[in-house]
């Protein structure tokens, strides 16, 4: 067959949740990962976990990164780990979290189905690798 | 039929985010999706939403879906930004002002990138627009930021096409004068309540009062006189010969309406959702409508056939042993493109028109 054919692009969701506002480091995140060559999507300030879901399924992302400051992380991944399990998403959908949470929490997480925390200090090549690697091979 | 398209026909918004996703990727066997899609089309309202960047293009788009909403109406929306000509990645950030359908799945908003293939991205679209169809949306809208030919292309295949105009921007109004002033159906000034609005109406209104002047000299008297030709007798006053006129297509010009919105307030958004309105019963009183999609279909099968003819040609350039040597032969002048493709093409030729003449 062509060469035109399967032209698979990775497609992420960098979503803020919750009350916090601080965005500067998602916008950072989304120009990475678009200059990395992956389509990003950015879902705002202020979203509920069911309007990350909704994007999330709508847009068909491989990846979902979230970004919390806020320390509320405990209630709302779980929510949004629900909300996908609800529409056949979980399954495929590779979910990273990026901010600050405490070590005692990142098990619960990993727990709840998210495959890598991004705490401070980071590296955007780090993500961008990891990412390249573990984005899910779809049906 | 494939069970993703089962499963989207049965209202399972992960398929049709899915068969969006297969469409955009042209992943193998996409092609099958999309013909088992099109018996299911046919019955969205498609509308074309176009204007320079930050003219309120998605602050629009979202009035225009919760408005739709309220009147009990299912809505897809196809929001397209540019992508990166160096890496391909994009950043589509049209689904932030969706900020009064949160949480409604029923807007079923979907961000795509202008990816780089040749003509790709409006078949793309248009396959995108079908799957939203399918599932059984009735209103279908599709966003892009009216820049260049394959931007013209997506919007054209809407039934509907609404170009935003921001005021006081002498600039833009040039811009339409360029090519987008044909593809209008309808007209927005938004953000009308900004200095300069007025005159932009004003000189959006001239032009387009000089347009019709163009018409009424050539086209529109003429195709006068060949209707009453047509019809029943020389007496253009008779009303038989008024409802020819009603039947045939051409006779009946849109004038295109100028609507003043101010999309952030949601002001106007009722007048011109009645406006749109008043399009769509045209097109389907004038017969437009169907002349419209007859022209859609055959571009398509048109557009389907030259990518596919660009394969099979690909397929045989390779068989023959790459272009690599004829290339090199037209560098030391022993060769010219016209010939070397000529003598790639001779045989395909020859093997349709033995084939054509074998079947008569």
């Amino acid at each position: 067959m062509s060469a035109e054919q399967g032209q698979r692009q990775i497609r992420c969701l960098v979503a803020k949740v919750g009350l916090d506002g601080h965005d500067r480091g998602a916008h950072v995140i989304a120009r990475a990962l678009r200059d990395a060559g992956f389509e990003v999507i950015y879902s705002g300030l202020h979203r509920s976990p069911d309007e990350v879901v909704q994007a999330a399924v709508q847009e068909d992302v491989d990846v979902l990164g979230i970004s919390i400051l806020s320390g509320a992380h405990n209630t709302l991944v779980p929510k949004i780990m629900d909300g996908l399990e609800e529409y056949g998403a979980r399954e495929d959908t590779l979910v990273l979290v990026g901010g600050i949470i405490p070590d005692d929490d990142k098990e619960r997480l990993r727990e709840e189905g998210v495959a890598e925390i991004f705490g401070p200090g980071a590296s955007m090549d780090e993500m961008i690798d990891y990412i390249r690697e573990h984005a899910p091979e779809r049906r | 039929m494939d069970p993703l398209i089962a499963d989207l026909l049965d209202g399972k918004h992960r398929a049709l985010a899915r068969t969006i996703t297969k469409i955009e990727n042209r992943s193998p066997g996409y092609r099958e999706l999309v013909s088992q899609l099109h018996a299911h089309t046919g019955d969205a309202d498609v509308i074309g939403i176009t204007g320079s960047p930050g003219a309120g293009k998605s602050t629009l788009v979202d009035k225009l879906a919760a408005t739709y909403r309220e009147a009990g109406l299912t809505v897809g929306v196809i929001a397209i930004d540019p992508a990166s000509p160096f890496t391909g990645g994009a950043v589509l950030g049209d689904r932030i002002r969706m900020a009064s359908n949160v949480g409604d799945m029923d807007v079923f908003f979907r961000s795509m990138s202008a990816r780089g293939t040749l003509g790709g991205l409006s078949t793309a679209t248009t396959d995108a627009v079908k799957a939203l169809d399918a599932f059984g949306k009735d209103k279908v809208i599709v966003e892009t930021v009216g820049a260049g030919q394959n931007e013209v292309d997506i919007v054209r295949t809407a039934d509907t096409v609404v170009v935003l105009v921001p005021p006081g921007s002498g600039d833009d109004v040039q811009m339409l004068k360029a090519g987008i002033l044909e593809i209008a159906d309808l007209f927005v000034v938004n953000k009308a309540d900004l200095e300069g609005a007025d005159r932009t109406v004003q000189e959006l209104r001239e032009m387009l009062q000089l347009r019709d002047g163009q018409v009424e000299v050539g086209g529109h008297h003429g195709f006068a006189e060949t209707t009453v030709d047509v019809g029943d007798g020389a007496d253009s006053e008779s009303p038989g010969s008024e409802d020819a006129d009603a039947d045939a297509p051409s006779q009946d010009p849109w004038d295109p309406p100028i609507v003043e919105t101010v999309a952030d307030r949601g002001e106007g958004i009722d007048d011109l959702v009645a406006a749109m309105d008043d399009h769509r019963t045209h097109l389907v009183e004038s017969g437009q409508l169907e002349s419209k999609a007859r022209t859609r279909y055959a571009e398509e099968i048109r557009t389907l056939l030259r990518e596919d003819a660009r394969e099979l040609l690909a397929e045989e350039i390779e068989a023959r042993g790459g272009l690599d040597e004829r290339v090199d032969a037209v560098l030391r002048r022993e060769t010219d493109p016209y010939t070397v493709a000529e003598e790639l093409l001779e045989p395909l030729a020859d093997c349709v028109t033995e084939r054509r003449e074998g079947r008569e």
